[in-house]
Formats: C-alpha cells, structure tokens, sequence
C-alpha cells in the first residue's frame, strides 16, 4: 500500500506547493505592491465595466420574463425624481392654512374659535406618516432599481427564468468561491501588517522619522485593505483635503467610511475603546500616531471629550481628526442632525461628503440587523464598493452664528454635494424615543391659533 | 363585505412599509410598533390615530386589519361617488371618514361624544398652554352648538349635521401615487 500512495501524494504536495506560490505570487505583483505605492493597474476599472454590463444583461432577460415589473419602472421613474421610493404625495400645508380652508367651507367662523373638523388636519397627518415617513426608511437599506443578482436585494428576481438563475449561480460561485477568499487574504494580511509595523514604529522615538513613517505604513496598510473590499473609489476636489489643526466631518454610512478616507490621507481617529480584535488595532495604533480613543465611561462626559479634542487641535504638528457627527450609521440617501459637539471646538471644519453607488452592494451596516463580523463578510462577498468622495472647502464658525447653526451649515453643504436629502431628525432615533419636547411644540401651535388672539387681548 | 379597490401595486408597497414597521417579525404590529414613528410619535393625537387600528380589547393588528383602516383614506374618485351604491358602502365614502373622525372623539366606544371625552381630546391637542376652565368653556360651547336632542353629548347624526359643509372627502384622504 505504502509504495502506491506516496508518489500520489508527492504529486498532490507538489501541486499544492506550485499553486500556492502562484496564488501569492498574483497577489504581491497585482495588488499588495501597487498599494504600498499608491498606483493602480486599472484592474478595478476594468471589472467594474464587466459588471455593468452583466448587469444590463440581467436586467434584460427580467424585463421579457416578468412584465409586471412595468410597475416597478414607474417607482424607478419617480426614484429618480424624489431621491428615494415614496407611496404618497404628502401636502405641504401648513396647520393655520389647512384650518383656514377648512372652515372657509363649512362656517363663517374666525380661525380662534374651536371647530369639530379641526381634527381632521392632524388625523391626515397621521395616517400619512404611518404609510409613508421621511425617518424610520433612513434606517434600512435603500432599495434597487435593477437587480444586481445578489438575493439580499430585496427581490426574489432569481428564480424567474432559468437563465436568470443560472446566472445567478455563477455569481454566487464567483463571489463565494473566489472572491471571498482573496478578499480574506487580503484584509488579513493588511490587518496584520498594521499592527506588527505601527508596533515596531512605536519603539522608536518621537519626531520626523517616526511620524513619516507612521503615515506611510498606515496609509500601505488601508489601501491594502481598501483592495480588500474591492473599492472603487473616485475622489474629487483633492486640493481640499483636511490639514493639521483642523477637523474634518462626513456622513456616516458605515465603518468602511473610515477605511476609505484613511486611504487618501492620514487623520487621527476619534473613538471608543473596544476589546477583541479591534481593541487591538486601536492599541497599536496609537503607538505610532496619536488617535484619540476614549474609555466608554469617559465618553459620556461632554466636556472631557471636548477638552481632549481642542487640546489635539490645537497642537499644529497632530493630524486632523476625522469626527462623524451623525452619531450613527445612515442609509446614504439622507444625511441626519450633526451633533453639535464637534462643532464647539472653534478650529476650522473641513467637510467631506461620500456617496456609494448601491448597484455593487449595499455599503449600509444595519446595526439592529447585522453584527459587525456578519455585516463585513456580506461586504466582502458583494461585487465591489463604489463610491464617491467630495472634499469641501473648509468652513470656520461665524460671529453671530452658535455651534447648531454652524453645524446644520456644513450639514446642508454636505447633502447638497453629496445629492442626499437634507433631514433635521436626530440620528438617535434610530434606537431612541423622540422627545416630547417636540410634540409640545406642534401643541403649542395649535393653541396659539386657538386663543392667541384672545391672549393677546387679555394682556393688553 | 366592505371593500376598496385599491390597486395591485400599491398593496404591495403597503405590505412592504407593514412588514418595515414589524419589527418583532410576527406578522402583526402593536402600539410600540407605530410609535417608533417619530412624526406620528410627535402629532398630539398620536395615541388616538394609533387606537383607531386596534379592534375592541385588542392589541396587536394584521395586515388585513391594516389596510382595512388605511382604505378609509382613500380618496373618493370623481366615477364612483355617481355609482349606484352597491350593499354596504365603501370604507372611503363621506359616511365612513366621518364615523372614524367621531370615534377619534368617542373614547369609550359608546356611540357618544360626551363633554369629558371632548374635554380630554381637545387637552391632547393644545397641551399645557391653555388653561381648564378656558378649555371648558370651548367644550361646552361646541356641544351647546352640535347637541339636538338636549342630552348634552353629540351622537353621531349630530356630528354629521355640524360637519355637513366640510369637504370631508378631500380632508380625510390621502394621496396615493400609482
């Protein structure tokens, strides 16, 4: 027996060996060397184009199957139009308007005296936001015009022709089978790296040297990772980029934001401690460059955070640090209120706005749904992330305006960059309660139209 | 039955928005579930729009349940107000908003609107900026107004002879886009 197996086995060792060395080899020549020096084959480019078009060709084959997607056209149409899928068009009108009408019908009332159908106008409201709400679709992902063949999207397209679904499967092979692990490979490798360079930098000491070192293993390292995700990423206006002593702002769609703004430019990070794996690459991060990290007790107070923050900002000679004043991750059609906190500081704000092209995959973590590793291997096993970044040019706070106006400021230059939809609700809603502060607001409205004139009469 | 046409697509967006909604995943919403609506969480007669979904005594509400609330808020087209009715009356007809307009006031289902449920409605809707016996003196203003029969409540013909003139088919609809 021993005789038979061994040459067999000497043949499949020999294959193995040969394969392997290929495989690294492909990966050092076509992807990790090209990004320690920031150049690009144009690989990426290239299958991104392929896609498009496998894409059109499954869109086409959908169409001559399943004609009631006609009626999904007309949401695309009006996608176009508004951004995002609405059901109903809502009436702007505001209370006092909607009463005056009301009762311009029914009575010859003035508008300060209680009618029955004053109910109707807040009822209306109601109902609409129940079929139909500006918040709560901020907080799942948005939906496709075209299939893109993965089955997360939302449709079951898969299973309507056999080509469609033969198609499919190929994707699911191609994804799975060879993507998937050259992606692992890769972010494995770009992790460790980081973590056993940044180590080694922190052993030397303070000055030039080590911080140009520091900012070329980190930048190496997210590029390595950027390819990992297979990231096409089209950056614009460069000359804005963050400098030293600033802050830099951008929405937030998910962790990856971080990845793909560290790539083109090195920021101090800000953040909360975490364990495991990503306590670790914090720690041996902040080895080479100062981040600033925080313990989770100390991130409730407000002003320990703030005084740690103007303290870097101040120091000339510490990176800009890259601050995501939503609080949470949104779905990229909409950018939400801008905490107010980042914007106290008085250092000049350089804001920055990203867009992903959701025909490749989904970029939105779903927090409630996904945890981070599920959310990151669903990432890697997407086609590509596509997105785009904008930097604006930096603002600073004005004399008669407060840190909130300010910071809705930089939030509207943002959305209007960015093409997202400009929202003034709190991030925080995503978990939380709205306040009643609000809805005593909408009260006192109401009331004021009610009695104001009689009040006023009292008074004088 | 009384049913509402309502087109192909959009129950299907509206079963889309119903299961975004059930967060529990059970095939059934409970008040928690609407009032993580912020706008509805914030409109001050919330709680009552919420309750109109929820049959007597019950606490969660299905799809069908859903729908058959939202089609009183279909808007009345220009074709079937010259139909001839067919048994039982369409859930959007002028009849049936202003019966779910009523049972927004009528708090305890009794086919009444009495000077207390009127007062409680009328407190959620101004909050804490006016004051008791102002508010009183609205309440007893309006049923003085609406009350026929002198048993100092509105019943629900009552309601309809104040609200004759409003054009109630145009306030209480919403607007679906096909």
């Amino acid at each position: 027996m021993g005789p038979f197996i061994s040459p067999f086995s000497n043949l499949l060792c020999m294959l193995l060996g040969i394969s392997f060395t290929l495989w690294v080899t492909l990966l050092l020549v076509f992807i990790i060397v090209p990004a320690i020096f920031g150049l690009s084959f144009g690989i990426r480019g290239l299958y991104m184009k392929t896609l498009l078009k496998v894409f059109k060709v499954s869109w086409k084959i959908i169409l001559f199957h399943f004609r009631m997607v006609l009626i999904y056209l007309c949401f695309f149409v009006l996608h176009l139009f508004t951004g995002y899928y609405s059901i109903i068009a809502k009436e702007p009108t505001s209370l006092e308007d909607e009463l005056k009408e009301i009762r311009r019908n029914g009575s010859s009332r003035e508008l300060d005296e209680f009618e029955m159908s004053d109910t109707f106008y807040f009822c209306r409201r109601g109902i609409e936001s129940i079929v139909d709400d500006e918040v709560t679709k901020c907080f799942s992902a948005e939906e496709l015009e075209s299939w893109n063949l993965l089955t997360r999207s939302n449709y079951n397209f898969q299973h309507i022709s056999t080509r469609l679904t033969v198609l499919w499967g190929f994707g699911v092979i191609i994804r799975y089978g060879f993507l998937l692990p050259l992606r692992l490979t890769l972010a494995i490798t770009g992790i460790s790296l980081l973590v056993v360079f940044t180590t080694i930098i922190g052993l030397l000491p303070n000055g030039r040297l080590k911080n140009f070192l520091s900012e070329t293993v980190h930048l190496m390292c997210y590029r390595i990772c950027v390819r990992a995700l297979t990231a096409i990423i089209t950056y614009h206006h460069s000359e804005n980029k963050p400098k030293n002593g600033g802050i830099c702002v951008a929405n937030h769609t998910s962790p990856i934001d971080v990845i793909i703004l560290a790539s083109d430019g090195c920021y101090a990070m800000v953040g909360q401690i975490h364990g495991g794996l990503m306590g670790l690459i914090q720690r041996s991060m902040v080895k080479a460059c100062p981040h600033i990290w925080f313990e989770r007790l100390e991130v409730k107070d407000r002003h320990l955070v703030a005084k740690r923050l103007s303290d870097h900002v101040k120091d000339k000679s510490k990176l800009p640090i890259l601050i995501f004043p939503e609080g949470t991750c949104i779905n990229n059609t909409s950018v939400m209120m801008f905490k107010k906190g980042s914007f106290e500081i008085g250092s000049t704000v350089y804001p920055v706005a990203i867009k992903y092209d959701p025909r490749f995959g989904d970029a939105f973590w779903n927090s409630s749904k996904f945890g981070m590793v599920n959310y990151l291997l669903r990432m890697m096993s997407s086609w590509a992330i596509v997105c785009s970044v904008w930097y604006l040019p930096p603002m600073s706070r004005q004399e008669d305006e407060d840190a909130v106006q300010f910071a809705n400021r930089v939030k509207g230059a943002i959305a209007r960059q960015g093409g997202l939809v400009d929202l003034l609700w709190d991030g925080g809603l995503k978990r939380g309660k709205v306040k009643d502060a609000f809805k005593e607001e909408q009260q006192k409205i109401y009331s004021k139209i009610l009695v104001g004139t009689q009040a006023d009469r009292s008074r004088s | 039955c009384v049913c509402v046409t309502v087109s192909h697509s959009q129950i299907t967006r509206l079963y889309s928005r119903f299961h975004s909604l059930d967060k529990g995943e059970n095939g059934a919403l409970s008040r928690e579930d609407f009032q993580r609506i912020p706008e509805l969480a914030i409109n001050p007669l919330g709680d009552r729009i919420i309750n109109a979904f929820f049959p007597e005594g019950e606490d969660q509400v299905n799809f069908r349940g859903f729908m058959r609330t939202l089609a009183h808020f279909r808007p009345v087209e220009d074709n079937e107000k010259n139909k001839v009715l067919t048994p039982g009356e369409p859930l959007n007809s002028r009849t049936n908003k202003l019966l779910f307009a009523f049972r927004l006031y009528d708090l305890d289902r009794d086919d009444k609107i009495s000077r207390d449920e009127l007062l409680q409605v009328l407190r959620m809707m101004v909050g804490v900026n006016i004051s008791d016996e102002q508010l009183g003196s609205i309440a007893d203003r309006t049923i003085q107004e609406a009350d026929t029969n002198g048993d100092m409540c509105i019943s629900f013909n009552e309601f309809t002879k104040v609200l004759e003139k409003v054009d109630v088919e145009q306030k209480m609809s919403i607007r679906f886009l096909h």
